[in-house]
């Protein structure tokens, strides 16, 4: 139905726009301004940043797991990194646990997902031609890029990459002195973040300007994917608050290198007393956490986003609660500014401070109930089909729970007191976020894998990917709980020094590891299926998941401009799915009320009367219109 | 260990295998038939794989947290760290509630509502009341966590009570100090990070009176009267440091150019927590939660927790920094040094050179003991 509808409207409209000459093969592949490039970079170096970032915390599970293990076989690519009892350096292994944390949180599950999904999808399921800013938005991958360079060299200099933990708090990552990693390796991942910065603005501008600007004849706000609204929120939510961490950044920039005190005071060190006084490293972490906090929802949202759209097509339901889920997450972006200081409860910031954001914690946490409730209830009576998105969707939702219901815990400040930097926090964290928005990005590839490429990913192997995945994911995070309750903080290189955590949980520790490194090696089932189908995957049908939204009413492979003719106009929301009297069960949106009188409820045939509004109206931005 | 590694060796071959002949069939068939639109077997399996997760993990969760349970939030060994305990098992008793039925349901659909031929999924759109429902009442459950919480939360924080044993606690890299206010007049005296050196480790300003009788341990031991409410004063000398005693539930970042408190009551000695753990060779520990750097794991010092009685012996078997490092006299101003005298060796004139000083510590010291 759909496809007839479309290419109707396309057969009118052919006449259009044969003029683009062919480009270089530098400007197609490499500086392309094309949403859907773009996206491919974001997405293939989103690739490869996560298998080094998950590859270093395989070798630092290697030394909580077995702390005896010789490392000495990988002496040939860590070098001196590996001291003559053949051990891993504590001073790298902070490196590896600080590299860990940037690449995954920065590289992969920002870069990675927003990047390949916002750019990817926004023009597509809008309806326009391109992001409205090509030109920026290449400069926002090359931003990246080079952001990924720099931070790529600091693991080959000599003092090795920051080493102070993700966060990079000072004083510690503002004394070289103080940690090997301060050094060089802190310049460089500053620089390094600066750039990224710059290039999550220039991207995030184009996404907003995009969503508001460029959407087809009848795509209102109330019409827009769920995928729409969160890459949009997200966009809204790093554009506040990037800036902040970018000033955090120069601040610290400023005292490393030109002597000033914004965060450090009354410092001794190496014999010598610092001449600084009056700053406040509290004023650091205060910054640091009011970009921290919503880049958690920077991270979530887009999968979250992407998860809505592949369950409600997989149940061949509609969404339970679409305005409960836009109002959800728009509360969410909104309440993500102002609960950061919970991660700071026991810095000796004022407890009553800590009071205030304990209970703008909590009411964070309605909205995020009411989406796991949502979700739930969209696969109540639905007749649901487990592709492979379909299986990482569902995971997505459990790892979002588990780790979600927690947080209740961690965001008591009373409880915190406790576990504060402990393993329950890295339990928490990982299914929560790191997890979770993982398996969105998963998701999203298998799902829109057939439009970005044109083929299909093999299903089999998506499954077997999915449930090692899955199990091997909890197998590591769940115990991590345990030993967080029994105290044992993170970051720590060993636990042999302390009495209480020498003892115990040496085997649970192990096992965790071994879930790590079969979680990781399950990866390598996807990097296969992934490269393989690249090349020689079946070919794409034209609406391979009998999907409503309007990517699939553009060619198999969409050129330049996505659809060849005019842009489709929407006359209907994303989510009619199974409605009842339709000869199928799915409805796309570019179907107008006029069509489908046999399945239309009351309200709906009364905009029928608009739909000649719609039809008539003009893509006044659409860019193949204008003189260029 | 073994058989556990063994095990898990044995089934990531067969998932190897398994893979591999996937991998195989993928390679052969990659071009063969197009299966369009056909809903089979692998969605069957799928569903129940759903339900067979749950029951495997539900039966693991039990497991592995029966096994482990021996180990949580160990023995506490202060009066608001049983509060918190006690406010943390009701919590998790509700969030572990939430995630077994939502996580149950969440996969028990996902098997009971599987495709079927034919089979259509019923249009639900929305359902305003049920939305309420839902919104309402995680919303008053958290309230009712948070409310008990924040009562805890106000206590623990509130302003120490006015008796409350002062103790100073610094964290460098790689060890604590803790500095006690001394027997005469239990207060800590001033303190100047400028005045740092090798001997006087936290600064201690010999021109305030309070600091004449200070001792300090460069070792972090931390010696707490059992049953009297302790004032941890922690500051950091170079890089953020965290104060954590998991025992006594403390846990509070250090700080430099910002000194951080926590006040608390530990009511069990360690002589009482060892036979109430079992273990005759318990101690009380600190540890370091804030990642400081290449130490940061073994920053470990001792905690003894004592009856008042022989802390007070303790404290006055200890050397003041004045006695230990008489040079540090020639900070005192003038006005003052008679105040200073009963903590210094004899002869006043304190000689600068350290040589001298270690000779007359032994003197110092029964001087010291004497004059209490």
């Amino acid at each position: 139905m759909a496809t007839v509808d479309t290419s109707l409207v396309h057969d009118a409209h052919t006449h259009e726009h044969d003029h683009h000459e062919p480009q270089s093969f530098w400007r197609t592949y490499v500086f392309s301004e094309d949403h859907k490039t773009i996206a491919k970079q974001y997405l293939i170096t989103g690739i490869l940043w996560a298998v080094i970032g998950i590859g270093m915390s395989i070798i630092f599970r290697l030394q909580l797991g077995f702390p005896k293990m010789s490392m000495a076989w990988l002496k040939p690519i860590l070098g001196e990194w590996i001291n003559e009892s053949n051990q891993l350096d504590p001073n790298f292994y902070l490196a590896l646990v600080t590299m860990h944390g940037t690449i995954m949180v920065f590289f992969v599950l920002t870069a990675g997902l927003s990047g390949t999904f916002s750019n990817f999808l926004i023009p597509l399921q809008v309806g326009a031609r391109d992001m409205a800013s090509g030109f920026l938005n290449m400069l926002s991958y090359w931003f990246f890029f080079v952001a990924g360079v720099i931070m790529f060299s600091s693991l080959l200099i000599e003092t090795g990459p920051a080493g102070g933990g993700w966060v990079v708090y000072p004083p510690l990552s503002a004394l070289p002195q103080a940690n090997p990693g301060s050094g060089l390796g802190m310049t460089l991942w500053l620089v390094s973040m600066a750039l990224f910065i710059v290039s999550q603005l220039l991207g995030g501008i184009n996404y907003i300007t995009t969503v508001i600007n460029l959407r087809t004849r009848g795509m209102t706000f109330s019409k827009l994917p769920l995928t729409i609204w969160a890459f949009f929120l997200t966009a809204v939510l790093g554009l506040i608050s990037f800036p902040v961490l970018l000033s955090a950044a120069l601040l610290l920039i400023f005292d490393r290198s030109f002597g000033t005190s914004f965060y450090l005071s009354e410092i001794y060190i190496n014999g010598e007393a610092l001449p600084n006084v009056g700053g406040s490293p509290i004023l650091f972490q205060h910054l640091f956490w009011f970009l921290g906090h919503p880049e958690v929802y920077i991270v979530m949202l887009p999968a979250l986003g992407i998860t809505s759209e592949i369950i409600a097509t997989n149940s061949r339901k509609p969404i339970f609660g679409y305005r409960a889920m836009i109002a959800s997450m728009l509360g969410i972006a909104f309440l993500a500014f102002i609960v950061w200081a919970h991660h700071m409860f026991v810095t000796g910031m004022n407890p009553f401070l800590g009071s205030i954001f304990m209970f703008l914690t909590l009411i964070i946490a309605v909205p995020s109930a009411v989406k796991a409730f949502n979700y739930i209830t969209t696969l109540w009576r639905g007749n649901i089909r487990f592709t492979p998105a379909m299986l990482f969707s569902i995971g997505l939702v459990s790892f979002f729970i588990s780790g979600g219901v927690t947080g209740l815990i961690l965001g008591n400040s009373a409880l915190d007191i406790q576990l504060h930097d402990t393993y329950f926090v890295v339990a928490h964290f990982h299914l929560v976020m790191g997890a979770s928005s993982a398996f969105g990005l998963l998701a999203g590839v298998y799902h829109w894998f057939p439009k970005m490429f044109g083929r299909m990913m093999n299903e089999k192997l998506g499954y077997i990917h999915f449930w090692l995945s899955f199990a091997g994911i909890y197998c590591v995070f769940f115990p991590m709980h345990y030993t967080g309750i029994a105290g044992f903080p993170r970051r720590y290189y060993a636990f042999t020094s302390y009495e209480w955590t020498k003892t115990i949980f040496t085997d649970l520790n192990a096992f965790i590891s071994i879930a790590a490194i079969v979680s990781f090696g399950a990866q390598f089932l996807f990097l296969f299926n992934f490269f393989y189908s690249l090349f020689r995957g079946r070919k794409a049908t034209q609406n391979p998941w009998k999907s409503n939204t309007l990517e699939w009413t553009t060619p198999i492979e969409p050129g330049h401009g996505n659809w060849p003719g005019e842009i489709p106009a929407v006359y209907r929301w994303p989510y009619d799915y199974s409605k009842p009297g339709a000869a199928d069960d799915f409805i796309p949106q570019t179907v107008p009320y006029s069509q489908t009188p046999e399945s239309n409820l009351p309200h709906e045939n009364e905009l029928i009367a608009f739909e000649k509004e719609i039809e008539e109206a003009e893509n006044l931005n659409d860019q193949f219109r204008q003189p260029h | 260990m073994v058989y556990l590694v063994g095990l898990l060796s044995i089934i990531f071959l067969a998932l190897a295998a398994l893979v591999v002949s996937r991998m195989a069939a993928v390679v052969r068939n990659v071009n063969g038939p197009v299966e369009e639109g056909r809903i089979g077997m692998s969605n069957r399996i799928n569903g129940a794989l759903f339900m067979v997760f749950f029951v495997l993990a539900m039966i693991g969760f039990v497991l592995s947290f029966m096994s482990a349970k021996q180990y949580f939030l160990p023995e506490a060994g202060s009066i608001h760290g049983r509060r918190t305990d006690t406010l943390f098992w009701i919590s998790m008793a509700i969030v572990t509630a939430a995630f077994v039925v939502t996580n149950a349901l969440l996969f028990f659909f996902a098997y009971k509502y599987q495709y079927r031929e034919g089979k259509r999924a019923s249009y639900y759109p929305e359902n305003h009341k049920l939305e309420l429902i839902w919104t309402v009442i995680p919303a008053v459950v958290m309230a009712v966590m948070v409310f008990t919480g924040w009562r805890a939360w106000r206590d623990i924080m509130s302003e120490a009570p006015q008796d409350a044993q002062v103790i100073e606690i610094v964290g460098k890299q790689f060890n604590w100090i803790t500095r006690y206010p001394g027997v005469d007049d239990n207060k800590l005296g001033a303190y100047n990070y400028k005045l740092t050196d090798s001997n006087n480790e936290v600064g201690v300003d010999f021109s305030d009176e309070a600091s004449f009788d200070d001792f300090v341990n460069s070792q972090g031991e931390l010696h707490i009267p059992v049953g009297k409410p302790v004032l941890l004063k922690i500051r950091a000398r170079d890089v953020l440091h965290s104060v954590f005693i998991p025992h006594l539930r403390v846990k509070m970042d250090a700080v430099p150019g910002m000194p951080t408190r926590f006040w608390f009551v530990a009511d069990k000695t360690t002589e009482e927590m060892r036979n109430v753990t079992g273990n005759p060779d318990f101690n009380y520990e600190l540890a370091c939660t804030e990642v400081c750097g290449r130490g940061h794991f073994s920053m470990r010092a001792k905690i003894v927790v004592e009856d008042e009685a022989s802390w007070k012996k303790w404290c006055s078997e200890q050397k003041p920094l004045l006695t230990t490092y008489p040079e540090y006299a020639s900070r005192i101003p003038a006005n003052l040094k008679a105040k200073a005298a009963k903590y210094l060796p004899t002869e006043t004139a304190a000689p600068s050179d350290s040589t001298t000083a270690s000779t007359q510590e032994g003197g110092a010291s029964s001087a010291s003991v004497s004059l209490r």
